[in-house]
């Protein structure tokens, strides 16, 4: 491993780099295993603050508040990165270069490897006391039969698992330092802990493949559905859409959904016990089919996934002006702020034919119980729906283009309706209710339909993504688990009877080498191979 | 009784029998430490005793000729045999609760963090016990009960919650694929945190202390090296633990395993959190820790293959891989917003 030396003139026989020099060692660093480990361990330590501060891709109104409640940290960190830690420059420039470092450090080990797999088996060591041996032990066949013994037992059996567990297996007839003829074995295996090990750092490489090429072919859109009401595959057709750069809009198939029932189910508690969406689903030119979504069960719709994101209510409001006009009716969508379903939504109501635009600012109560100062809801169930609102009148600011929030009021040109006594009027009605404000205005509140929140998404990387995910898993469990031996064994001839000394080399926690070597001598001197395995020697080190 | 008290009651036995083991575990490892001491001795007066026995006193079972080393052998198997019964005896009380618990609820017992605690000591308890079938592995024993002891009490008394129907987001069997290998995975993690623990004591212990020199970081370095050299150098049971060499391979062993699983619990998370929010990978605050638990193990594993790494520094990236996998456990799921918090 090259070492860090960061002055070469220092050593003054040492050859001047040049920049072809420098750049040869800087690519040595690159691929060091220390570097490795030190932007492995950089990564750990950047993806901290990822789950510490709020993070624009996954909070945007979280860390909008942050920024806002921390003046001077707020928009400092932003500007470093740390509320997109995951899309910083730095945590970025960590894992290109730890997969750079990856793949000039396999690409090598790959070519070496082919070539050691087609190598012979090193011959056996001259001296086999200085590696962890047994023996001598006594056999009664010639020093070639043990050997051909021991060679048969190692070699690989027929079938997919002998040929990877199997032993290379090596024979030689040679002459000892003093003259007598020995026969000597050498038997290796674990090339496949290699294999896998090259095979999972290639996978990793192809996982992050996978992912960049989904993050470019992708889409996911975000729709809200109301009971009874449809929905068309089509870009606007979405409350929010975010697709790869090189997704193709005009690829959306138009099929319709049709949002029929959604059940909500609560214990008495008020604790969800299951959400499933009744839809009908209609391809373009075919028959409408009935179909469920729920929580841990996406619908699959022709390549895209529809999962059911969430719920709610959306109560059916109609706005009369002061002539008694419609000015606004339907179903407005209110988002839950609790586990009881405590909902908020506001009303816009542009359409007036005489009087102010009006808009409201409403909260929902599903199953209200009102105290002699507050309201609230003990459960999820609309069992006493009450809506309680403040109006407001003027110019709601829809007229001016800019696309709002449906679930705003922008109150800057909006003024308070107030009752006889000046205050601010706060108005509640029952499922039902129709109340009037002092200008003569209605507001109903007629239906309590409930809302589904629908994701849909394609991404058509998984399958790759899938396949590099378990070769990872196949080869690191190969690498891990496979163990990397070699075994020697020494056989000769001395006055008349044969005698075998063996040893084992491989790393300290293969612990179970020494039985393997063991077995191999039961072997050569005629046993079976579980003879060595009685449990009184299982604890031999 | 119903199911609730069984549940509950079977697990303060457990807690109660693992509290009695480890103390009888530790007993065990402070003889065995003191008979190889006077083993020890015994060579150095040249006796009968060779080395060969001071070794032998590893389990406790070794023949051991030396009269000191033979009424040390009994007083090390009263202590062995309590500790061996009362941690079988608590990890089937153990296993009862946990079965009592999962029918109580109606689903596998491990969907909020009482749960997780009470089956990851489990499994904990459970992989000593099936390695040490294997092999002896006695000298983990006081960690692995004391934790377990510490794991119980806390869930018993700070997390315990009333059973819960399982929320929409859980409804899977994706809970149990998922969750029961992270949970397996705690378990095996944590024995080989008590192994690489060991083993990192055993080797200030063996170095010994360095001299103080060098610049002003080196020094720092050297006298914090030296603090933890001094101390385990008076901790004398550390003498009934294997050398540093045979704790790095149990450990790296364990480690092994428990890093594929681990590998496995985050791709099944992934394919998981696709079926369930359309997207296999969020940065949620649990899949970062996730992660960095992961990452840290890879470096772990690089590691124990580097000159300069192997050993006493790989040691420490296992350590901090375990800190990061408890911390996702604990601060992750108490204080972390994300998709997962239903896992309080
Ligand atoms: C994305 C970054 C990487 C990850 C997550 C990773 C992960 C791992 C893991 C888990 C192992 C142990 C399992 C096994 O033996 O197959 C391993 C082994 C290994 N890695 Fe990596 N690795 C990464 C990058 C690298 C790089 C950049 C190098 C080259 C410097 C490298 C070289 C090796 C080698 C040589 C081994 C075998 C060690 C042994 O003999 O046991 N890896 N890697």
């Amino acid at each position: 491993m090259a070492r860090l030396k960061l002055d070469n003139y220092v050593v003054p026989e040492a050859p001047r780099l040049g920049v072809r020099g420098w750049l040869r060692w800087m690519w040595r660093q690159v691929t060091s295993m220390r570097v490795a480990i030190i932007l492995l361990v950089l990564l750990a330590l950047a993806s901290i603050p990822g789950s510490v501060l709020p993070q624009w891709p996954q909070d945007a109104a979280a860390t909008r508040g942050f920024i806002a409640a921390n003046p001077f940290w707020g928009p400092l960190l932003d500007t470093l990165g740390f509320l997109d830690v995951f899309g910083s420059a730095w945590f970025t420039a960590i894992y290109l270069l730890l997969f750079a470092s990856l793949i000039g450090c396999i690409t090598p080990r790959t070519l070496h490897h082919w070539r050691e797999l087609r190598r012979p088996v090193a011959a056996t060591p001259r001296r086999l006391d200085r590696y962890a041996s047994r023996g001598p032990v006594t056999v009664s066949v010639s020093a070639d039969d043990a050997a051909a013994r021991v060679g048969a037992h190692l070699r690989p059996r027929a079938g997919w698992l002998g040929a990877l567990t199997g032993y290379r297996v090596r024979i030689d007839r040679r002459e000892r330092a003093d003259g007598t003829p020995e026969v000597a074995l050498a038997a290796e295996t674990g090339h496949v802990r290699e294999v896998g090990n090259l095979v999972f750092h290639a996978a990793l490489v192809g996982v992050l493949l996978a992912m960049g090429a989904g993050s470019l072919l992708t889409y996911r859109g975000q729709a809200i559905i109301v009971e009874g009401r449809s929905f068309t595959n089509a870009v606007v057709a979405y409350d929010t859409f975010d697709a790869g750069r090189l997704f193709n809009p005009a690829s959306l198939d138009p099929f319709t959904l049709r949002l029929d029932t959604f059940d909500a189910v609560f214990d008495d508690a008020g604790r969800a016990l299951d959400f499933t969406a009744h839809v009908t689903y209609t391809a373009p030119g075919a028959d409408p089919v009935a179909a469920e979504v729920a929580v841990n069960y996406p619908l699959e719709v022709n390549g895209a996934k529809v999962y059911l994101q969430g719920n709610g209510f959306a109560p059916v409001m109609t706005v009369r002006d002061p002539a008694g006009e419609v000015a606004f009716s339907g179903p407005v969508p209110f988002l839950p702020q609790d586990a009881v379903y405590t909902s908020s939504g506001v009303i816009k109501a542009p359409d007036v034919t005489v009087g102010e635009q009006l808009g409201f600012k409403a909260t929902l109560y599903p199953s209200a119980v009102e105290g002699p100062f507050a309201i609230g809801s003990v459960h999820p169930d609309p069992a006493n729906p009450v809506i309680t609102m403040l109006a407001f009148e003027g110019d709601l600011g829809l007229d001016e283009g800019v696309p709002q929030n449906v679930y705003r009021l922008d109150e800057s040109q909006l003024s308070p309706v107030r009752g006889d006594d000046g205050q601010p009027l706060t108005l509640r009605l029952a499922l039902g209710d129709t109340v009037e404000l002092p200008s003569g205005a209605t507001v109903s509140f007629e239906e309590l339909p409930r809302f589904v929140a629908l994701d849909l998404r394609a991404d058509p990387s998984l399958p790759w993504l899938l396949v590099a995910a378990v070769l990872t898993l196949a080869g690191l469990a190969t690498s891990l688990f496979a163990s990397r031996r070699r075994l020697w064994m020494v056989a000769r001839e001395v006055d008349g009877t044969t005698v075998v000394t063996g040893a084992a080399l491989a790393p300290a926690h293969d612990t179970a080498v020494m039985e393997a070597l063991e077995r191999a001598l039961a072997v050569a001197s005629g046993g079976e191979p579980d003879a060595a395995r009685d449990p009184g020697e299982r604890e031999h080190q | 009784m119903n199911v609730t008290d069984l549940s509950v009651m079977a697990l303060w036995g457990a807690a109660t029998l693992y509290a009695i083991a480890m103390v009888a575990h530790a007993i065990r490892l402070a003889r065995v430490a003191d008979q190889r001491a006077a083993a020890r001795v015994a060579v150095a007066a040249g006796s009968a005793a060779s080395s060969a026995e001071a070794s032998a006193g590893e389990t406790g079972d070794a023949p051991a000729p030396a009269s000191s080393v033979r009424t040390g052998r009994a007083s090390v198997a009263k202590p062995a045999g309590i500790a061996r019964s009362t941690t079988l005896v608590g990890a089937v009380l153990h296993g009862v609760g946990l079965i009592a618990r999962g029918i109580d609820a109606g689903h596998a017992p491990w969907s909020n963090m009482y749960e997780y605690t009470i089956s990851g000591s489990f499994f904990a308890v459970a992989v000593f016990l099936i390695v040490q079938r294997r092999r002896d592995i006695a000298f983990l024993g006081a960690g692995v009960t004391g934790f377990a002891t510490v794991a119980l009490g806390i869930a018993l008394t700070v997390l315990y919650a009333d059973v819960s129907p399982l929320p929409p987001a859980l409804q899977s069997y994706w809970l149990v694929i998922h969750v029961s290998i992270a949970v397996l995975v705690t378990g095996i993690f944590i024995v080989s945190f008590i192994a690489t623990a060991l083993q990192l004591m055993r080797d200030y212990r063996e170095e010994g202390e360095l001299p103080v020199e060098g610049g002003p970081v080196r020094r720092a370095w050297r006298r914090w090296h030296n603090l933890l050299a001094r101390s385990y150098d008076r901790a004398r049971w550390l003498e009934a633990v294997p050398s540093a060499t045979s704790l790095e391979a149990l450990s790296f062993r364990l480690n092994a395993v428990g890093f594929v699983l681990w590998t496995f619990t985050v791709m099944a998370g992934a394919v998981w959190a696709e079926h369930i929010w359309g997207r296999y990978w969020g940065w949620d605050p649990k899949e970062v820790w996730s992660f960095v638990i992961w990452v840290l193990y890879a470096a772990y594993l690089h590691a124990r293959t580097t000159q300069g790494w192997a050993g006493r520094r790989s040691a420490w990236l296992a350590i901090a891989g375990f800190v990061a996998l408890i911390m996702n456990f604990t601060v992750v799921n108490l204080y972390f917003q994300g998709l997962h918090t239903y896992a309080v």
